[in-house]
């Protein structure tokens, strides 16, 4: 396994390189690069990380593994310096280090991915790689030196990029690729990849793990934060396990399941395929005619002159790459945004100009995509959140006043049956409840609406495994009932277990209807990247 | 005073009345120094008096407290109410000026009682109010732009209007002034119930006791019905009220609407009260009144019961600040110490929340939380 060992990488533009470096690879006689060990890390309140050992060994992939909460970005923030470890130590090649701040973690050559990438959209690739160590000659950039370095990177690592394209002007996965440049160019040993691939498709994901694999091939040690399973076992060498901020152990992944995993991870068996019954499709609920939607950020149209129908006692999954329409099209249908041309009909009624209290009151939810910004008033309390939708009910209000009894017994019922945690139950504030039970709370409110149409954008995102599994039956189970659910999703796996017919969404097109038993994720991903469309 | 205030208080939290109290101690000890830098001899004196307030001069000051407090707490209603919904309403002094003028129309013109004259002060200042609300919620112009320009077209139109040429019907050319409520139209003054004679004063009426009621008013608004939801809803997440179905741009409206009518009201409590008379060639400066409004609902933290108190102590001081010997001070004092105060707030609210985090996270309520997950959505600056 321990492919790396002896091969220590010297970049070839050594003059860059760090001068304790050279030092340091020559006492390597340690079988591990980085070693935290019996890291605890206290927040007020709560223990992040609780005796937590992470020993990375030089050029393999480890994978940091576990549930929303469980410690993973506070350990990787450690080792890149933005907090100090209340106990526990740091070692570099066997030496112990000290790692104040993202600056020191530079120094050690560490460096880190960011979910959300660290570039600045308005400059050229280039620059962005050499930003904060820009070359000078007197006061002026030198970048020729630069342009060379970077060019020989990515011919060596197979990062495909063109140093002049202006970050805002490419793909993802290019912007990426950026990313990772920026950290070889400053001669990093250890990578970072903090949940590299969510914003991938299929294709880019499975050129990321070719780079991933060359990066530790060539001696580079990666560290691989992520809640998916199949990468894992496609790259990783070993796989370290987190829950509750505990160490549950590092295991080798040639000697291990999925299934193991995830067990170690939730602390209990999780079914990953989705369990249901073949769909019973009814009458139509939505449907929409030629529907045009523009777009609030350029002057073209987000949404472009689409058709379709959603039938009673199917899942229909909206896929695509983020950013293609989709939002604007769940906005469209739920009122939050005006279309301009075409037509939305709902349980036959003509919706096109309905607002949005109309829409649902005659029986469409909506679980928003982002659930801090639409889902829920953040600093009202959890009760408060709960009738979001239904306060003007009878039952909840009589002449204008809230019937505070009623809104309570409400909440706690649905708290009770969707088992959603919080600290001091219906008046928690709900900026103080966890991503995943702050969604959970969002899911009960809609789904107890019994609504004729759910839709449900990414109502998984962010959540772990336990929370997905609970998610996607409850998904199962409206339709089970006979209702319609229109999923939009970005997650390949979701798209193709949930749902019961796909839709592929391009450029704001709607480019392929797809049988989820009768393609594969790689047909799929050829639909999203736009490399293949069936309809006209 | 703070005994009283804090024991009646409670509901708004104790965590709020404390900072507000240690706001007001702070700020009266900045005073104090600054009272001994200009005069260390008579530093005390006037400390003193500006603490005993309205009780310096028994029972006249208090009744001078009682009668400016009332249009105090209407216009700290106004500013607080707007800032539930999110909406800074520094438009307050406009709105008061415009409901002076509805009120002293309807009495000195037209000669209708006193409770018609408060209603026209009231749909005076509703208009005003309501103009940067349309503009904010249809045509998303900050309603903070619109409102500083409309204190000033409020103030001179109403001094044309006043005025004209010396012409005016409600100008006495003796007095340079509107006219006297009490000889014109006495039908116009809000009763005294018999105050003024307890307090020997002129100007204390039951405008206290309205203002008190109109906080009650509020205060259930609020807190207690499905409008007060929707407008709190807007106030914290616009978004997330529109995807509930709420029409966001009628709640800015008729949230700045009704905090123009609480500003107007405090006009009309102010002007119907006998003693007030509006100069139209003096008044160059918006009313105090209607900017006052605005430390006052800082200092309640928006709490319209709050409201009642922190215009009280506010007249107190400022009452106070009036009996500064003026050999050695300026009154102007008690505006010092009351900016303190409100420049403190925002210090002591942040502590307030380390203080809260602190003790919410000793009883191990966040237990499940990793804060790393939640660390990017900053708390939202509330005004």
């Amino acid at each position: 396994m321990d492919k790396g060992k002896g091969s220590e990488c010297l970049s070839p533009f050594s003059k860059h390189a760090h001068s304790q470096r050279g030092k340091e690879a020559g006492m390597g006689n340690s079988e591990y690069i980085i070693e935290m060990l019996n890291i605890t890390k206290e927040f007020p309140g709560i223990k992040a990380n609780d005796n937590v050992t992470l020993q990375l060994k030089k050029g393999e992939i480890h994978a940091l593994l576990g549930e929303n909460g469980a410690g993973k970005s506070t350990l990787m923030s450690i080792l890149f310096g933005l907090y100090q470890p209340t106990s526990g130590i740091i070692k570099k090649n066997g030496k112990e280090v000290k790692i104040n701040n993202p600056n020191d973690a530079n120094a050690l050559n560490i460096g880190m991915v960011h979910q959300h990438f660290k570039l600045v959209e308005c400059f050229s690739v280039l620059d962005n790689i050499i930003l904060g160590i820009e070359p000078t000659k007197g006061l002026f950039l030198s970048k020729k030196g630069a342009r060379e370095k970077v060019t020989a990177l990515s011919d060596k690592y197979g990062l495909k990029v063109n140093p002049d394209a202006l970050v805002s002007d490419i793909t993802v996965g290019m912007q990426q690729r950026t990313e990772i440049l920026k950290m070889l160019y400053r001669d990093n040993e250890i990578l970072i990849f903090d949940e590299p691939t969510a914003v991938l498709t299929p294709q880019e994901i499975d050129e990321l793990m070719k780079i991933m694999k060359n990066l530790a091939n060539e001696g580079k040690s990666i560290l691989f934060i992520t809640h998916k399973l199949n990468e894992i076992m496609a790259i990783s060498d070993r796989c370290t396990i987190l829950r509750k901020g505990k160490c549950i152990g590092t295991v080798n992944i040639k000697d291990t399941t999925k299934e193991e995993l995830s067990r170690m991870m939730v602390g209990r068996n999780v079914s990953f395929k989705v369990d249901k019954k073949p769909a019973n499709v009814k009458e139509t609920v939505l449907k929409v005619e030629n529907m045009t939607v523009p777009s609030k950020v350029h002057k073209n149209n987000a949404v472009k002159n689409v058709s379709f129908e959603v039938h009673r006692g199917e899942i229909v999954c909206i896929a695509g790459i983020d950013g293609n329409g989709q939002t604007e099209l769940v906005h469209a249908l739920t009122g939050l945004e005006k279309i301009s041309s075409g037509a939305v009909w709902f349980d036959g009624a003509d919706i096109s100009k309905a607002s949005i209290r109309e829409r649902s009151k005659s029986g469409m939810s909506h679980i928003p995509e982002d659930r801090h910004k639409h889902g829920l008033v953040l600093d009202y309390t959890l009760e408060q959140n709960m009738v979001l939708q239904r306060y003007w009910e009878s039952d909840f209000q009589k002449a204008g006043f809230i019937k505070q009894g009623a809104v309570r017994e409400y909440a706690e019922r649905l708290i009770e049956q969707y088992d959603v945690r919080s600290g001091q139950g219906p008046v928690t504030i709900a900026r103080s409840m966890s991503g995943g039970n702050q969604q959970k709370a969002i899911i009960a409110r809609e789904i107890d609406k019994n609504p004729d149409l759910l839709v449900a954008v990414q109502p998984t995102r962010g959540l772990d495994v336990g929370a997905i599994e609970y998610i996607h039956k409850q998904l199962v189970a409206q339709r089970d009932k006979g209702k319609a659910v229109l999923l939009v999703s970005l997650e390949l796996d979701e798209v193709m277990d949930v749902s019961d017919r796909i839709l592929v969404m391009y450029e704001g097109e709607l480019v392929g209807e797809l049988d989820p038993e009768k393609t594969t994720v790689e047909e799929l991903g050829l639909y999203m990247a736009g490399a293949k469309r069936t309809t006209a | 005073m703070k005994n009283k205030k804090s024991r009646l208080n409670l509901s708004s939290g104790v965590t709020s009345v404390a900072a507000s109290l240690i706001c007001i101690v702070i700020g009266l000890l900045v005073g104090l120094v600054i009272l001994y830098g200009i005069n260390s001899e008579n530093a005390l004196d006037g400390f003193s008096r500006i603490i005993k307030g309205g009780f310096y001069l028994m029972p006249k000051g208090i009744g001078t407290v009682l009668s400016q407090t009332a249009p105090l707490i209407m216009t700290g209603l106004s500013v607080a109410f707007a800032f539930k919904t999110g909406l800074f309403n520094i438009g307050a002094a406009g709105q008061y000026t415009l409901g002076a003028l509805g009120a002293l129309y309807f009495a000195l013109v037209l000669h209708m009682p006193w409770y018609v004259c408060l209603l026209a002060a009231m749909l005076f200042g509703a208009v005003w109010g309501a103009i940067p609300g349309i503009f904010k919620a249809y045509f998303n112009v900050n309603e903070v732009i619109t409102a500083i320009m409309f204190n000033w077209i409020g103030l001179y139109a109403v001094n044309e209007i006043i005025y004209r040429g010396a012409l005016g019907n409600m100008y006495d050319l003796k007095t340079t002034k509107t006219y006297s409520l009490r000889n014109v139209s006495p039908q116009s003054v809000i009763p005294d119930l018999g105050m003024n004679q307890l307090f020997k004063t002129k100007s204390t009426t039951i405008a206290i006791f309205i203002a008190i009621a109109a906080a009650i008013i509020i205060y259930v608004i609020i807190n207690k019905t499905t409008f007060g939801y929707e407008l709190k809803a807007c106030g914290h997440n616009k978004e997330a009220a529109r995807y509930a179905g709420i029409n966001e741009k009628r709640n800015i409206v008729l949230s700045m609407t009704i905090a123009g009518a609480l500003s107007g009201i405090g006009a009309g409590l102010y002007y119907l009260s006998g003693v007030a008379e509006w100069n139209p060639q003096v008044s160059t400066a918006l009313p105090a009144m209607g900017f006052n409004g605005i430390p006052v609902a800082l200092l309640a933290l928006s709490n319209p019961i709050g409201v009642i108190f922190a215009a009280l102590f506010v007249s107190h001081i400022t009452v106070g600040g009036g009996y500064l010997p003026t050999k050695y001070f300026q009154p102007e004092i008690a505006d010092v110490i009351i900016a303190v105060i409100i420049y403190l707030c925002a210090f002591v609210m942040l502590f307030k929340g380390v203080v809260v985090n602190a003790v919410s996270g000793r009883k191990k309520k966040k237990a499940e939380n990793d804060p790393t997950d939640n660390g990017a959505d900053g708390k939202e600056a509330d005004a």
